[in-house]
């Protein structure tokens, strides 16, 4: 079983936000923060990507854009909706383009509230990802020692 | 291939993946120390490599793996081929060829970002291809010969009789080790304007084994480092590993204290700098017998 928790790449997406929370999340890799020494890269590439960091809500234009990236990213994964806007909609909530939070569009395992979120806020979301992360991996390592060998369809899934 | 060769071989197979993460790890370090950070754990990139091999695999092209492999192999066998002592113009050539599969494997996806990243990587193979040539052929006009068991027991510190040459190939280490302002193609840092460069469709193990051999290409162009210091005195092995660190300390520091150059730039710099530095070292050279 391998041990993954030390190597969280995370993606950010920033959806329709105000930029606040954008700018506390960069804030993470400052000096200050540092959320490198947990591993974490910020890394731009959904491919090489195993935390996806969503912050704004979703509106009509990046749904599309936000689904793309969940699906392109490969299991194991975990979605993180940081602040109230990607948590649920916010104070955008009732514009005429705007869906809701991040859950209205993909499956969003962990909420980090605030407006704007707090770095200490972020990071803590992070680590809890981080601990989901390493959850999902054992669970679909054992997956894949069940099905060892079966034909799998496109999204790599046994059918 | 004598006993002392195959040992050497062996021993590269192994410990270079080993001294590749090493590097990377007090790179990152370093790095992060010089930002006033703490920065990740030494043994980070080895926790990078076991977590990509168990991600899933969605492979982008069918032949995006086969041609990764091939640049994998050859790049060990060009590192191979250099620490066996054999003909270092050989080596350099494999290692040309190692490159061309790596682009091949990025242009194969036809992915637009990766389609530029490569066609970036030609350009930077075409750059720093003349400095490479330039100090082997130093090798050669110093020792007399083009193998390197024969340069490394000429009893003459390459160093002093080639300080141009040292000084070009330096310059495009910094190309060859994807370090700013030379890292257009892609770069070891996480972000690029092109995504990840020539990284860019490389997921899961894909990733893993591209990682894995370009910690056999640093170790391989720090053999040639070495290579400038070793004289048949066995202490001169202890000088060779000084020169690589001081040399791998540079790099760091012009990584974190410029910005990335556009590749007209780069281009035009390291074949100027390869110009005087190398060619003025190399006139010297056959001039003075």
């Amino acid at each position: 079983m391998g041990k993954v928790k030390k190597s969280p790449w995370v993606l950010h997406y920033d959806g329709s936000s105000c930029n606040g929370c954008d700018i506390e999340v960069l804030a993470c890799l400052t000096p200050v923060y540092d959320a490198e020494r947990f591993g974490i890269i910020n890394t731009g590439d959904p491919l090489q990507a195993d935390i996806f960091l969503i912050t704004g809500g979703i509106n009509t234009q990046n749904k599309d854009v936000v689904t793309q990236l969940y699906d392109q990213m490969p299991r194991p994964k975990v979605v993180v909706a940081v602040g109230t806007c990607a948590c649920t909609g916010g104070i955008f909530k009732d514009c005429y383009n705007i869906l809701g939070g991040a859950d209205t569009t993909i499956p969003v395992d962990i909420y980090v509230p605030g407006c704007a979120a707090r770095p200490q806020a972020i990071i803590d979301g992070l680590v809890q990802a981080i601990a989901l992360f390493q959850k999902r991996s054992d669970e679909h390592d054992e997956y894949e020692r069940a099905h060892k060998g079966e034909k799998r369809n496109k999204n790599g899934q046994v059918s | 291939m004598s006993v002392k060769a195959v040992i050497m071989v062996i021993l590269y197979i192994l410990l270079a993946p080993v001294m590749g993460g090493l590097m990377e790890g007090l790179d990152r370090k370093i790095s992060a120390r010089m930002q006033g950070r703490i920065g990740p754990p030494l043994l980070q990139p080895f926790y990078d490599v076991r977590k990509l091999f168990n991600k899933q695999v969605i492979a982008i092209g069918v032949f995006q793996s086969s041609l990764l492999l091939c640049y994998m192999v050859l790049m060990i066998f060009t590192g191979s081929i250099f620490f066996a002592g054999n003909d270092i113009l050989m080596c350099l050539f494999v290692l040309s060829t190692a490159s061309t599969f790596m682009y091949f494997a990025a242009v194969v996806t036809g992915s637009p970002y990766n389609t530029i990243a490569s066609s970036r990587e030609l350009v930077q193979i075409m750059t720093y291809e003349p400095a490479v040539l330039m100090a082997g052929v130093g090798f050669y006009l110093v020792s007399g010969s083009f193998r390197v068991s024969e340069i490394a027991n000429s009893g003459k510190v390459m160093l002093f009789r080639m300080p141009g040459l040292f000084a070009a190939f330096v310059l495009i280490l910094l190309i060859k080790m994807r370090k700013s302002p030379f890292d257009v193609s892609t770069s070891h840092h996480a972000h690029q304007e092109l995504v990840m460069g020539v990284k860019t469709e490389l997921g899961a193990h894909n990733l893993a084994i591209f990682t894995i051999t370009e910690w056999y290409e640093n170790a391989f162009l720090m053999g040639i480092v070495g290579l400038f210091a070793v004289t048949s005195n066995p202490l001169s092995y202890l000088g060779a590993l000084v020169l690589c660190a001081l040399v791998f300390f540079f790099l760091i520091l012009v990584d974190n204290a410029s910005a990335r150059v556009k590749w007209d730039q780069m281009l035009r710099f390291i074949w100027i700098a390869t110009f005087f530095l190398s060619g003025v070292n190399l006139l010297i050279l056959m001039l003075v017998r």
